[in-house]
């Protein structure tokens, strides 16, 4: 076998004092060989980011110090090396790829520069050599046109594209090892599958090496040769995928791999003729955006979409970003405005009332929000953020407070905890609070919009569950929004898939997901990571 | 029956965060400003009982007297004992400094609301600000004192004016950002009315930029009012201020450097009192805002 390309002994990472545990990360043993991609897999706070900060050498410094191990990268020690000799290596043998494109690349530079930039650092394709290395960069990441593209400035580009040029950077001087940390966790679905297949044949043509830190079972089974586990800072399980997705060991692994949604939708009762709840029809909403000396710019967000959700059912909304499955949650919400068309909300029609008029209605529909972090009012506790709806409602104090810990029992946390502030609770826990407060107010309607898009995947199915829960408890209407296939499996009755503000397939979930007859509803299918595998099972 | 036992996580969370005060107490710089002004404060409310004489008592025998047991700080030209005088200036230099910084917060705050949350009056308002922050603070306080006539009420509302559409685009910033929050729209979507969406859940969260700036606010007032004395278009000559004294000081300070010294340092240390505060509250309420800086 050959000698690997990094190899990680013993690593450990003292977090500092007060932290919720001595170390970030301990006894780290990790080998990644040439053309091998091993997978980090974990959720947050699992330290699987610190372990690849820790070999590119860039931990915030003074907070997070390794004590001990060693990190050789082709048999030269990290740990010991130098900052000029870790700043040489950097780029040159190894890369690194971050999650969010936007922020790694410097928004007023042009794309090619900023790769040149990295060539001139380093010394190499000197003179005329340059752009043409530059062109062949781009091209082997597969940008179209890309003489044009290497001029434009990161805002000008897409989320796929801006991944693919900080691809291009770090594979400018051909480095040993690519550590990818999240690299299409900002990006759709069938960008990520792009994505994902121009790693994959790219570290084959270069004979890398490459470390890839990931959430997302789907992703580990699409990429990896190799997995190691990380849970709390340890390495809990490694072994080849196939071995470890098949016949996970330890139990975490196990945990981990049933709470992936299966992509095969749960056989559901059919919903027959209960009433309907909410009809959309035609909805339409157009952003307009118009100054003195600029063209009016027209966006249809939202573009003549129909649809109708009856009690008991749950209609879920999937698309990618932009496409317009958000603007209509927010219309049904009347957040915002519909530029045209007719809401029906229990045989009321709500799109057009004035906001006096709407008040009334407003208890009807209730939004739970994708980010934890942002629905709940910092400075409020949350007994506080609970029964607000409902005493501006007229319901009296104690009944609501009363209302109020009952909800929080029902969505799994202690009555006790009334009093306490939104920072006092882990995402997974708010999520949770946010569901008990849309339930205060007694809804008929509940739009959840990317409600677990935020949260690990072992607190997403708990979230599922609960939100599947309630729904058949108090009988209610819900409006689904995510662009994750297998979530949509798991909770959805009937499916609608949008595209560019036009739903282009509607029908029940089985059907959608057995047959689906549009071709993007085919393509997002086939770019959902690791359909090969059938999640949700291994527990058993 | 229980829904669900959420395995993966504790049911309750974290131990609670150190408090603000807890925090405001590690930081030296709030520590070292409060205590100045607290002292500041302390000898400005207990001025008659602090072996201070009637600050306006002229004794013409006594004139330009050097610091001494009888006159702790001298004695200016009229005679009037410049200790007393100091400690009773205290009084006026606090009492400008937080008026204006409370009605400036005020005002300010009020007109930023609107302005955030109300897109129809936002244009127009910020437009009139915008207006008001072209006019010089100093310049405005001297017409209007040409005006009406020489009043500590008229030198508060003219550094009050200038300052109003500071905080107002301030709070106008924040709320536009706060109003896009999910947890504003939660609140609608639950029905409450706009008046307590302001009031309960875009107002609380601008409070820390606002008590930052309500310091600066403080610091500049107190300096602006020792300007507007010391160039005479302030309170009348005959209240003793700061810049009343160095004012008066101004002609005699070559044979009685007293004169002008002790306000001078008083001034000096109370500005940077309250400066050396906003500095260590910004850094603790607005980590952000203070990288930034």
């Amino acid at each position: 076998m050959t000698s690997p390309v990094l190899e990680v002994r013993g690593l450990t990472v003292r977090l500092p004092a007060g932290a919720d545990r001595p170390n970030a990360i301990e006894a780290i043993d990790l080998a990644v060989a040439p053309r091998e991609i091993v997978c980090v897999v974990g959720e947050s706070g699992s330290g699987k980011s610190v372990t690849a900060f820790s070999i590119m050498g860039l931990l915030p410094k003074g907070q997070l110090v390794p004590t001990s191990g060693e990190v050789r990268l082709q048999g030269e020690e990290l740990l010991t090396a130098t900052p000029q000799r870790l700043r040489a290596l950097r780029g040159s043998r190894m890369s690194m790829i971050f999650q969010e494109p936007m922020t790694a690349l410097n928004p007023v530079i042009p794309v090619g520069d900023q790769i040149a930039e990295v060539l001139e650092t380093h010394g190499a394709a000197t003179g005329g050599a340059r752009a043409p290395r530059i062109l062949e960069l781009l091209n082997a990441v597969r940008l179209p046109d890309p003489e044009r593209l290497g001029r434009a400035y990161p805002h000008q580009l897409s989320g796929g594209q801006r991944q693919r040029i900080m691809i291009a950077m770090a594979l400018a001087l051909e480095p040993a090892l690519i550590i990818a940390d999240e690299p299409t966790t900002a990006l759709d679905v069938t960008t990520q599958a792009q994505i994902l297949r121009l790693i994959k044949t790219i570290q084959a043509e270069h004979q890398s090496g490459v470390l890839f830190i990931t959430h997302d079972f789907g992703v580990v089974a699409e990429i990896a040769d190799r997995v190691a586990v990380m849970k709390d800072g340890f390495i809990v399980e490694t072994g080849p995928t196939r071995d470890v997705l098949a016949r996970p060991q330890h139990p975490y692994t196990r945990m981990l791999i049933a709470a992936v949604p299966s992509v095969l939708p749960k056989a559901r009762a059919p919903i027959g003729a209960a009433p309907v709840v909410l009809a959309i029809e035609r909805l339409t909403k157009v952003y307009k955006s118009s100054g003195w000396l600029q063209a009016a710019r027209e966006v249809r967000a939202a573009d003549s979409v129909s649809l109708t959700v009856r009690r008991g059912e749950t209609l879920g909304i999937v698309g990618e970003s932009g496409s317009g499955k958000s603007t209509v949650a927010r219309c049904v919400a009347r957040l915002i405005e519909p530029t045209s068309g007719e809401i029906t909300l229990d045989g009321q029609a709500i799109a057009k009332l004035s906001a006096g008029r709407l008040r009334r209605h407003r208890r009807r529909i209730q939004i739970i929000f994708q980010d934890p972090y942002r629905s709940l009012n910092p400075r409020r506790t949350v007994g506080r953020s609970i029964v607000e709806g409902p005493i501006n409602f007229g319901t009296p104090r104690a009944e609501a407070w009363t209302r109020a810990r009952d909800l929080l029992e029902l969505v799994g946390i202690d009555e006790a905890a009334i009093d306490r502030y939104p920072h006092q609770f882990s995402g997974g826990q708010r999520q949770r609070i946010c569901i008990a407060r849309a339930l205060a107010m007694e809804p008929a309607l509940l739009v959840a919009d990317e409600p677990v898009s935020a949260l690990d995947v072992s607190v997403q199915a708990q979230v599922l569950a609960l939100l599947d829960d309630v729904k058949r408890r108090f009988d209610l209407a819900m409006l689904f929004i995510t662009h994750d296939l297998r979530v949509a499996a798991q909770v959805c009755d009937s499916v609608a898939v949008m595209l560019k503000g036009q739903v282009v397939e509607y029908g029940p979930a089985a059907d959608v997901f057995a047959n689906p007859r549009h071709d993007y509803t085919r393509a997002l299918f086939d770019a959902a990571p690791g359909k090969g595998w059938t999640f949700g099972k291994a527990a058993e | 029956m229980t829904v669900l036992a959420p395995s993966g996580e504790a049911l309750l969370a974290k131990p609670r965060r150190v408090g603000l005060f807890g925090q405001l107490r590690r930081n030296p710089a709030v520590i070292a400003g409060a205590v100045v002004l607290a002292v500041l404060v302390v000898v400005a409310a207990l001025a008659p009982w602090l072996h201070t004489v009637d600050p306006e008592f002229l004794k013409p025998r006594f004139r330009l007297r050097a610091p001494s047991a009888a006159y702790w700080f001298g004695s200016d030209a009229l005679g009037r004992d410049n200790y007393s005088r100091v400690v009773y200036g205290a009084r006026i230099s606090l009492f400008v400094g937080v008026t204006v910084a409370t009605l400036a917060l005020l005002l300010g705050t009020t007109i930023g609301l609107v302005a955030g949350y109300v897109r129809l009056l936002d244009a127009i308002v910020m437009r009139v600000m915008d207006g008001l922050m072209a006019i010089p603070g100093i310049l405005l306080a001297i017409a209007m004192i040409a005006l009406s006539k020489a009043s500590l009420t008229t030198v508060i509302v003219a550094i009050t004016i200038p300052e109003i559409p500071r905080v107002a685009r301030l709070v106008r910033g924040v709320v536009l950002t706060i109003r896009e929050e999910p947890y504003v729209e939660a609140a609608i979507a639950s029905g409450t009315r706009l008046p307590l969406i302001l009031w309960r859940h875009v107002l609380p969260n601008t409070i820390a930029p606002l008590i930052v700036q309500g310091t600066y606010i403080a610091a500049a007032a107190v300096l602006t009012e020792a300007i507007l004395s010391f160039l005479g278009a302030g309170v009348p000559t005959e209240i003793p201020t700061w810049g009343n004294m160095m004012a008066e000081g101004r002609r005699v300070f070559q044979i009685a450097p007293w004169t002008i010294f002790f306000p001078g340092v008083c001034l000096a240390v109370t500005v940077f009192a309250i400066n050396m505060m906003g500095d260590g509250l910004r850094d603790t309420l607005d980590p952000r805002l203070a990288k930034r800086l």
